[in-house]
């Protein structure tokens, strides 16, 4: 069996087998307060503002339509679209970022 | 006058009923590698045993032109039989009329069978293999599922329920075999999902084939939902039969007793596990020296591999074996690992089967995705399990044990009824490398050399901790045994325990880390 890997837990490294679910983990990484990203794969069937606009707190920047249900996408903060990288009719998958923005 | 032609007529008519969907539908079937319904019983049951009821049944639908089709027993079959002499319900969908599909008088046959195999105290096994709900039939359809999973809910833990998934089986329809006791696939014949790829593809945009989101490998190595792989139909019908020789027909009877023999010399004990407790070793080999005639029957062999769960018997009579596995991820817990070993230890406890543990595992699995899988919540569902098993519990240490892990396999303080260690067993708080760094860490990073200090150090702590006689002092451990005497020693306390009586608080129920 040659499919053995060192592996650390608490300090002690066994060698043992690490399966892929294990092996493939992802890093975790601080979510950034700066992009909106889709909260469920669906369609942007409209998009209300431009790069380099500002916006208030609470405006609508786009309209995520998942499941049938059109999902208004709010400005989480008072501040200015830096890019947006989707487009109107795009389909997005989860987790995607769709905006960045500048406080 | 004579009965002739009423005796003729009736079996004119059954005649007409066994031809199920028609010669086409068979051969359709057939040709996807899978048998016919009335097959699929006859190759579980004992010969000539089975006895089918509601073979007249007629389906409701009357909308849609549906009136005018004749649909053989609505599409599912039902009836008793028997398995090695002892009597079981069963009930099969046959996909080739109208797709298996699941109309009011088709649940109504299966609500009927199951009542019976409730009542009676008799095991029911569920061949599923449908299309989903008939939507002709609409809400009818969703009541006859509702009230298949109340009665699933209501017999869980009373008779033993067996979900055999040989075709699709979709929608709201999975949900009976996840609340039964064991599922049953096959490869390429076995598909299971909420919704399918087409949904999939135009709600997401995700492009994936059956056998890639709810085939059989997906469900006994990745989801967890089945505790049986097979590669074909007749391989599962044997793992079918081979766990019914294990479980007692209901809750308050024993599983059937077997002459008892000796493990294989061939499975040395002492020259299975490495001393080095870092090192891999494959802890079934350890079952297999212990267990009668080296026999152990795996359930849910290819998912979290970390821990290993199943039957074998001791002394003729029925064990549920529960073992970390340091031969995958060294033995850890973790998310996967505790809801699989925790489900296994209270179905062990519903049906009466004493709980041997063997435990060889350095802890927890660290990382943040265990950590917001809420490895917190799964993992105490072994504790739980345990704690509230009140069949015989016997723990055998044969390595190490550490932390929390050391507390939730079955630790004498979760009420183990005999502990045993190994000599070479090492029962600590941690692995001596990190306890070392944690307590010495003033030495260590002061001293001249930290390298050698810590060496010493780990060694110091190891002298002191890293054995099994700190928790045999405190009486946690029973006692230390030699790894030959394992088998004996469990013979023993096995007898010691035959009439436990372990009364708990009455309850409604507790409220377990679901």
């Amino acid at each position: 069996m040659s499919n053995f890997k060192e592996f650390n837990i608490d300090g002690t490294i066994y060698t043992t087998e690490v399966p892929e679910r294990v092996a493939n983990r992802k890093k975790w990484e601080r979510p950034n307060p700066n992009h909106i990203k889709s909260f469920i794969p669906g369609t942007i069937v409209e998009i209300f503002v431009k790069e380099g606009q500002e916006v208030k707190e609470g405006e609508c920047l786009m309209i995520l339509q998942a499941m049938k249900m059109k999902n208004k996408i709010l400005m989480p903060f008072d501040g200015i679209i830096e890019k947006i990288h989707v487009t109107e009719e795009e389909k997005v998958p989860n987790r995607m970022v769709m905006v960045e923005l500048k406080a | 006058m004579s009965l002739k032609r009423n005796i003729l007529d009736l079996r004119k008519r059954k005649e007409k009923v066994l031809q199920g969907g028609g010669e086409k539908a068979i051969q359709k079937q057939v040709a996807m590698g899978k048998l016919t319904a009335r097959e699929r019983i006859t190759s579980i049951v004992d010969e000539d045993s089975f006895h089918e009821y509601d073979m007249f049944v007629e389906h409701e639908a009357r909308d849609f032109g549906m009136e005018k089709k004749e649909l053989h027993g609505d599409g599912v079959i039902i009836g008793t039989g028997t398995i090695y002499g002892q009597p079981v319900c069963l009930f099969a969908q046959d996909f080739t009329v109208a797709g298996g599909s699941l109309g009011l008088m088709h649940a109504r046959k299966i609500t009927k069978i199951m009542d019976h195999a409730l009542k009676m105290r008799v095991p029911l096994i569920g061949i599923n293999d449908s299309g989903g709900a008939r939507i002709q039939e609409g809400v009818n359809s969703l009541a006859g599922y509702g009230e298949i999973f109340f009665r699933n809910t209501l017999a869980s833990g009373v008779i033993p329920q067996l979900s055999v998934i040989l075709g699709p089986c979709a929608g709201g329809a999975v949900y009976s075999p996840a609340l039964t006791d064991f599922v049953f696939v096959v490869e390429n014949i076995s598909k299971m999902f909420i919704t399918g790829p087409e949904v999939i593809k135009t709600v997401l945009g995700e492009e994936i084939s059956m056998e890639e989101l709810g085939g059989a490998k997906v469900h006994s190595e990745i989801t967890g939902n089945a505790h049986f792989y097979a590669l074909n139909e007749l391989e599962c019908f044997e793992q079918i039969k081979k766990l019914l020789t294990f479980i007692p027909w209901h809750n308050e009877r024993k599983a059937r007793s077997f002459p008892p023999k000796p493990p294989k010399a061939e499975y040395k004990i002492e020259e299975i596990v490495p001393l080095d407790p870092t090192q891999p070793y494959d802890i079934r080999n350890v079952i297999k020296s212990i267990s009668d005639d080296s026999d152990f029957f795996e359930v849910m062999e290819g998912f979290a591999r970390n821990i290993v769960i199943g039957f074998g018997r001791l002394n003729g009579e029925t064990i549920g074996f529960v073992a970390n596995q340091p031969l995958v991820l060294a033995g850890v817990l973790d998310c996967d690992s505790s809801d699989k070993a925790a489900r296994f230890i209270r179905y062990c406890d519903a049906f009466n089967i004493p709980i041997v543990t063997l435990e060889d595992m350095p802890g927890y699995l660290p990382g943040v995705d265990q950590e917001h899988a809420g490895v917190i919540r799964h993992g105490a569902k072994i504790l739980y399990a345990y704690s509230e098993a009140t069949v015989p519990k016997i723990t055998v240490i044969v390595r190490k044990a550490y932390g929390g892990g050391y507390i939730a396999m079955n630790s004498r303080h979760m009420k183990a009824d005999f502990m045993f260690a190994w000599p070479n067993a090492e029962i600590a708080v941690m692995g001596p490398e990190g306890a070392a760094n944690i307590i010495f860490r003033k030495e260590i990073m002061s001293a001249e050399d930290p390298e050698a200090m810590r060496k010493e150090k780990v060694a110091e702590y190891k002298k002191k901790f890293a054995n099994p006689y700190v928790a045999a002092a405190k009486g946690y451990i029973d006692t230390v045994i030699e790894p030959e005497e394992t088998r004996k020693m469990l013979l023993h306390s096995l007898e010691v325990s035959t009439n436990k009586v372990d009364r708990r608080p009455s309850k409604k129920h507790g409220i377990p880390p679901f």
